[in-house]
């Protein structure tokens, strides 16, 4: 994307010292040094699995699944061959809770999958949650529900975002919208674990891990911390455990509200995310990973026929840049959220904008890609809503939902695709610009 | 205060008492939630005292299961991580895999080893992981209240098959660790029991063995400890110990069922492989 | 808890603290020197068990070896002085 880029991190919190310590794996080797500051074309799955390498994962369990299946391979690779473990387990459940134990004892662990398995591994999340594990787990989303199908997707927002698994945790999300960044997030992810200790998630999807893209091998090994509740073997200390029961409600609810205090403190410094054309915008389209490439495109073409239009889009799915956007809002005319889902994110959107103005929505499902014609259409309806608003006086909730140029007029039998139905008036809109 | 302070002699030239028994120290001295009679209570102290002869406490990760022995790391004084319901076996394998110095056990029930946990049980054996396996085979589910596991004989009223188990509906008890004795990874598959004081005896030196394995570099050990549960069983804890005696070995063989390394066995490859050439 | 054995002498140390009564150790006792003090109730409420024959207690430490809470600590009793002392 070009044009003045502006990339939102709160202040670094100032948390417990990092403490380098020479840790033999956590140094790539001869072998990586010729990969520093190469350019080079890799496959999305590839370079997220080189970037957690170069990063120092010191395990990876997964299982196959698509569309990340040579993420796996990858590591099986690399992993190997310089001295690290790589497990492919019986299952995404059995790779989790592999994850569970290596990383109980310290080491940097990351395990990935997609949409389904992710699904298999929501109970160890929580576990890990509840007893301060960290490790890193990437999604590459595909299409569902159930087995779905292997286009891309984004529709496990609330999946990542929304819990997961059982119990009252969160988990900081990363989104990627680009190889480059992908690779970026891996080492920032593993440090946001450490540092909060907690599972950590990025979520890419079918495309980011298919596409292929030139990239920076930069070698970037966050330090290493010394732990003092790692499981290494009770030498000369007292035994630690690692666990999430407490059976009494008062030490449990203490344990609850000391995560909730980590939470407000991930919250207050490490929410991430990118302006693109805001300054002087009148309308927003907000959108992340791939979906934002596609809004890009729709900005670009808007901006030359005359439409104030903006990108803003998050990067840390959790915590949402919730007070950004609500600031943003009170300049904004209308909000266009794009997404590869029925719509997930708009939620938290519609939470942060509290109707300061309109919230508009397009998506694609079932492994498709929203176009920049479709999400140019959808802008435009916005739009037209909003300077209807100005005539008429009368505020109208604005959804638009399915396809666009597809020939799906309104055909007022209720069923979803292709409707376009305003919540208020009762009003279907057919047919497309 | 050191227990090998003898007591002051009665007569000169007489001998101090000898200690014959003591509780070992990696046991700690607090009462446990297991009802009267457990036989949990038993395989602890046995694991406590394997575990101090061959000096392995200071380097051992154990993983605790989900059931009444979810707080076995409340008794025994060794770094306890807390594995999801059935998982055990899976987190020994992330363990054992990032710290190959490390002494890893898994301590499980029936319910977690042979219901909710039986795909990370077979892959971990099928792997060969060096781990040992410690199961608790009551034939019930204690901790929620009595009800039926894949190991409840036939017949067996629980609260959950108040009729008796029935085949028809039910399905037959499994003998799970004859089911992994059969996979290469495995090193030493055993069967012991706690219904007397003979057994406790062979039980240990099971388990004793079953730590060897692992020391020795070995591949996969599981010892089963046919266990009682008197209250879910409805029984005072002697006549538990007389049906495990009973009824129970008749449907569990007692024994070791394969020891690969044993001296004249035909050596296997039990490390995983992790070379190129593999 | 002092482990020791107590004076005057028994071969037993009970920790009747953590005694749940559950006399697995009584059924195993060869010479039937244990059973439950009917009389008192511990901390947990179970009757806890006592040795009521110090004198045939063999010191075989059944009771140690099948006691599912570990109370019991076994001392062999002291041997006799020989008849004839030999310089050491």
């Amino acid at each position: 994307m070009t044009g003045q880029r502006e990339i939102g991190i709160a202040p670094r919190h100032a948390g417990a010292e990092a403490v380098p310590q020479a840790q033999a794996r956590a140094n790539a080797g001869a072998e990586a040094d010729a990969h520093r500051r190469a350019r080079v074309l890799m496959k999305g799955n590839e370079a997220i699995a080189e970037a957690a390498i170069q990063a120092g994962c010191d395990a990876y369990f997964g299982y196959p699944i698509t569309p990340q299946a040579e993420l796996l391979e990858w590591m099986a690779r690399r992993m190997i061959e310089l001295g690290r473990v790589f497990v492919q387990a019986e299952s995404e459940l059995g790779a989790i809770n592999m994850a569970l134990g290596a990383a109980a004892t310290g080491a940097r662990v990351m395990v990935s999958s997609s949409s389904p398995g992710i699904s298999l591994m929501a109970e160890a999340m929580s576990y890990m949650a509840g007893s301060g594990t960290p490790m890193v787990l990437v999604n590459v989303m595909r299409a569902g529900p159930g087995l779905g199908g292997i286009g891309p997707s984004q529709s496990d927002y609330f999946q990542a975002t929304k819990g997961h698994g059982h119990g009252d945790y969160r988990v900081p999300v990363l989104a990627p919208a680009s190889i480059g960044e992908a690779m970026e997030l891996m080492a920032t992810s593993f440090e946001l674990a450490e540092r909060y200790r907690t599972p950590v998630m990025v979520v890419a999807d079918g495309i980011l891990g298919q596409a292929m893209e030139p990239v920076d091998l930069r070698f970037r090994t966050p330090e290493r911390r010394a732990f003092d509740w790692a499981l290494t073997g009770a030498v000369g200390r007292p035994a630690r455990v690692i666990k999430s029961i407490d059976l009494d409600p008062e030490v449990l609810e203490k344990r609850n509200l000391a995560l909730q205090h980590k939470y407000r403190e991930i919250a207050r410094h490490e929410v991430r995310w990118e302006g693109w054309q805001l300054q002087d915008a009148e309308f927003a389209i907000v959108a992340y990973g791939t979906a934002a490439r596609v809004a890009s495109s729709a900005i670009a073409e808007a901006r030359e026929r005359g439409i104030r239009v903006g990108l803003f889009r998050p990067i840390t799915l959790w915590p949402f840049p919730e007070h950004e956007l609500a600031r943003l809002s009170r300049h904004l005319d209308g909000i266009l959220t794009v997404e590869l889902s029925s719509g997930q994110m708009v939620e938290d959107v519609r939470l942060a904008v509290e109707g300061r103005c309109p919230v508009a929505f397009h998506g694609r499902m079932g492994g498709l890609v929203p176009t920049p014609h479709e999400v140019l259409g959808a802008l435009k309806a916005l739009r037209a809503r909003v300077d209807r608003t100005r005539e008429t006086g009368h505020r109208e909730r604005v959804e638009s939902r399915g396809a666009f140029s597809r020939g799906h007029g309104s055909d007022g039998d209720g069923d979803g695709a292709g409707i376009h139905a305003s919540v208020h008036a009762g009003e279907r809109h057919g047919g497309r610009r | 205060m050191t227990l090998r302070t003898p007591a002051t002699p009665a007569t000169p030239g007489a001998s101090a008492a000898r200690l014959i028994y003591r509780k070992p120290d990696v046991l700690l001295d607090r009462s446990t939630h297991y009802c009267p009679g457990c036989g949990h209570g038993i395989v602890h102290r046995l694991l406590a005292e394997v575990m101090t002869e061959l000096d392995l406490p200071p380097h051992t990760i154990a993983v605790a299961p989900v059931g009444c022995a979810v707080f076995a790391y409340d008794y025994l004084n060794v770094d306890f991580v807390e594995a999801p319901h059935g998982r055990a076996p899976a987190v020994a394998t992330g363990i054992r895999r990032v710290r190959p110095e490390a002494f890893v056990l898994t301590y499980q029930g029936d319910g977690d080893l042979a219901a909710i946990g039986t795909a990370e049980i077979v892959h971990a054996a099928a792997r060969g992981e060096r781990i040992t396996a410690i199961f608790v085979n009551n034939g019930i589910y204690g901790m929620t209240g009595g009800q039926m596991a894949p190991t409840t004989l036939l017949g067996q009223r629980t609260t959950s098959s108040p009729n008796g188990r029935d085949a028809a509906l039910m399905g037959y008890p499994i003998r799970i660790t004859e089911m992994l004795a059969q996979l290469p990874g495995v090193t030493y598959a055993a069967r012991g029991t706690v219904a007397d004081v003979a057994s406790i005896g062979k039980l240990k030196a099971m388990i004793r063995r079953a730590c060897q394995v692992q020391i020795d570099g070995g591949g996969f050990a599981i010892v089963e400890a046919l266990s009682n549960c008197p209250v879910g069983w409805g029984m005072t804890p002697q006549e538990s110990l007389q049906h495990l005696k009973g009824p129970v070995v008749a449907e569990y063989p007692l024994g070791v069922i394969v020891d690969r390394k044993a001296p004249g066995a035909a050596p296997v490859p039990l490390q995983p492989a992790t070379g190129p050439e593999a | 808890m002092d482990l020791r054995p107590p004076v005057p002498w028994a071969p037993l140390v009970i920790a009747e603290d953590r005694c749940k009564g559950c006399e697995l150790c009584i059924a195993a006792c060869p010479r039937s020197v244990l059973s439950l003090d009917r009389g008192r109730v511990n901390a947990l409420g179970y009757h806890p068990v006592e040795l009521t024959d110090a004198a045939g207690c063999t010191s075989c430490a059944f009771c140690a070896r099948i006691c599912p809470d570990a109370v019991f600590t076994v001392w062999a009793a002291p041997r006799p002085a020989r008849r004839e002392e030999r310089p050491r």
